[in-house]
């Protein structure tokens, strides 16, 4: 494995500088061992219910519109904690239909 | 040739967790029993919070139980069972929050059709049980007067995750100074609507509010089937 790809939500309560330290530790003779590890923080976004739209918000200590300053709970991202993708180093397969692998 | 290949997973790293208190949640539905996870930073009070809790329900004639987890000791399963209820205590030697599974092993030999409410008391701690689904209808966050208005601020995940907050210790305000428009505008901030139950285990106030929540949201659950 080459590399792996989280997206963590800004109200996960995982810390990045954390995260890798604990990632270095575990992934020494796992098939982890010389991947990278690329992280994609979510920041959080609301439902602001007067906009009529998602907002995104600066901090998580409000959770008011950014805009209108209308209160909302209605979290619509930055609760994530999750695999988005992982890269592996897989043989080169013939392609079948003229177009070439997907890279 | 070897060729990188980007494959998209995009799977919650909780995966596991969260499908264990899933398939609890529904059993937990089909059976009527409400379930209430209490969390809070060690000293908050949850413990006597939850016993005046448990003996004031078993008065109105309720069935309860409770599962409370620490990392050592079972001080609070000892306390807890003073209300006559059926108590189990988990030690997590370490870990700093309550898992699924967990609950799940401690409900093994348990008849939970005999129960209306059970009450998971979490480990003492505002940061990691914010993540941890158990499988709960309704997750309580405490607050003491003695910790200072601004905790929800600081610990915004935690709050923002919970669906009723309780501030605890209100017979103590006066002597802390404490702030309460502050804590509860503190509290709304992270989480705009949130109802708030102001108690006093000692004194007892608050409490008839904060049960009559949990029979209605109890009722919500309708009959078993």
């Amino acid at each position: 494995m080459l590399a792996v790809t989280l997206r963590i939500g800004r109200l996960s309560c995982v810390h990045e500088d954390a995260l890798r330290y604990s990632f270095e530790l575990v992934r020494d003779g796992t098939p982890l061992a010389d991947a990278s590890l690329t992280v994609t923080p979510v920041p959080v976004r609301i439902w602001c219910p007067a906009c009529n739209t998602e907002q995104e918000l600066p901090g998580i200590q409000r959770f008011a519109c950014p805009v209108c300053k209308t209160r909302s709970g209605d979290i619509r991202a930055g609760r994530e904690l999750e695999i988005e993708s992982i890269t592996l180093d897989l043989p080169a397969e013939e392609p079948t239909d003229g177009h070439a692998p997907h890279p | 040739m070897a060729t990188p290949r980007i494959l998209e997973v995009r799977t919650r790293i909780l995966k596991k967790n969260d499908e264990t208190a899933r398939a609890m949640r529904q059993r937990f539905d089909s059976l009527g029993l409400l379930v209430v996870n209490l969390v809070s930073s060690p000293g908050t009070g949850k413990t006597t919070f939850l016993l005046e809790t448990l003996r004031r329900l078993r008065e109105r004639g309720e069935s309860v139980a409770a599962i409370v987890g620490d990392l050592e000791t079972d001080n609070d399963a000892r306390r807890l069972a003073e209300s006559g209820a059926p108590v189990r205590q988990i030690m997590t030697h370490g870990l700093c929050h309550l898992e699924a599974d967990m609950i799940e092993r401690e409900l093994v030999d348990w008849n939970l059709a005999d129960f209306g409410y059970l009450f998971i008391e979490n480990v003492g701690n505002l940061v990691c049980p914010t993540s941890w689904d158990l499988g709960e209808h309704l997750r309580l966050a405490l607050l003491s007067v003695t910790e200072g208005e601004d905790k929800p601020l600081k610990y915004p995940g935690l709050f923002n995750t919970a669906d009723v907050a309780a501030i605890t210790k209100c017979d103590l305000a006066a002597a802390c100074e404490f702030d309460r428009d502050l804590a509860v505008a503190n509290i709304d901030s992270v989480r705009p609507g949130m109802t708030i139950f102001e108690t006093s285990s000692k004194a007892g106030t608050g409490f008839d509010a904060w049960l009559d929540c949990l029979t209605s949201r109890r009722d919500a659950l309708g009959l078993p089937a």
